[in-house]
């Protein structure tokens, strides 16, 4: 699995979220709804899946769907 | 409340072989809650809290680690999430004194109070609350003490464990608060338990004189309260620190 679709699974699985609702250009807290419990619980489960540590520093630059994309292929080159 | 408002509700007491914590167990399970028992060496004691509670049908199930340790935390409460996948109710009980004026305390002495009192109810939280907040409800409960609030001559360690507790279950409060997510302290005075046993008539009388209802208090009376905590019906209390004293600290 490509890790856009593995970050949109995990979305779709930790917040409860529908598949069709998490496009990338969606802003967690003004699109879909979330708060900062919410991208808290996401970077954790981010962390589990591969394997990194995210900073608070790093987690309050993510706003939007594809801010994790960009993110996570950064982290993992 | 009805007889049991915890039913279906999974609870985690640290320190529960003895005193408040044992009261506060077999109280939880009495209103119909699955009880985790933890305790650190007590095995006897904590094997008749078990006992205890299954004579009231209630249920229940040992978990030894201690709460001062980060990585037995880590791994016992892994085990404890793995199987119930989430603890609804936590009651961070467990404490240990060693008192003694300031000038003469130990650096371990200070180190192992502040390590479980105030370590153990931040390593204990932190495991139970992301399946909490994944599932919208929970109750956390730390009991700190009245010492926490006045202070005490010999106890700087406890009192300065027992008053950070309240800064953390503010500070807790404040942050789960939008998964309905309640977390408030208990101030308990003076109660029958192995800690006041162990003072003698000098002292009773003494503590007994600056107690405004004449008497301590029973561990049953604060399980009450830490029951009623747990339930619905305080939905709308948190980030308080109730005091449970006889009046004791106004």
């Amino acid at each position: 699995m490509d890790i856009e679709s593995k970050v949109i699974s995990i979305i779709v699985r930790e917040l409860g979220l529908e598949e069709s609702e998490v496009t990338a250009e969606k802003d967690f807290i003004d699109d879909l709804g979330l708060d900062s419990l919410d991208v808290m619980t996401l970077a954790m489960a981010m962390e589990e899946e591969f394997d990194i540590e995210i900073p608070d520093d790093d987690v309050e630059g993510i706003r939007t769907v594809q801010d994790v994309f960009n993110y996570l292929h950064k982290r993992l080159k | 409340m009805g007889e049991d408002e915890l039913e279906g509700k999974v609870a985690l007491v640290t320190g529960a072989s003895r005193g408040i914590g044992r009261a506060v167990a077999i109280e939880l399970a009495r209103a119909g809650a699955k009880v985790y028992v933890n305790y650190l060496s007590s095995a006897r004691a904590a094997s008749e809290v078990l006992d205890e509670i299954k004579k009231l049908g209630g249920e229940a199930v040992e978990s030894a680690f201690d709460v001062g340790d980060s990585a037995a935390v880590k791994s016992a409460m892994g085990d404890l999430l793995k199987s119930e996948g989430c603890i609804d109710i936590v009651v961070n009980n467990a404490g240990v004194t060693k008192d003694g004026l300031l000038m003469r305390m130990k650096d371990e002495d200070f180190n192992r109070v502040v390590a479980v009192n105030l370590g153990g109810a931040f390593l204990v939280t932190r495991a139970a609350l992301r399946p909490m907040v994944k599932a919208r409800w929970g109750r956390i409960i730390n009991i700190t003490s009245v010492v926490g609030q006045s202070g005490r001559e010999g106890q700087a360690n406890y009192a300065a464990s027992k008053a950070a507790l309240i800064g953390f279950t503010k500070s807790v409060a404040r942050e789960v608060a939008g998964r309905n997510i309640t977390c408030n302290a208990i101030a308990p005075g003076f109660i029958e338990t192995d800690l006041t046993a162990r003072m003698d008539d000098k002292q009773r009388e003494a503590v007994l004189d600056m107690i405004p209802l004449g008497r301590f208090g029973l561990p049953e009376e604060v399980a009450r309260l830490a029951r009623f905590l747990a339930g619905e019906n305080a939905g709308y209390i948190t980030g308080a620190v109730i005091p449970i004293n006889g009046g004791l600290y106004m």
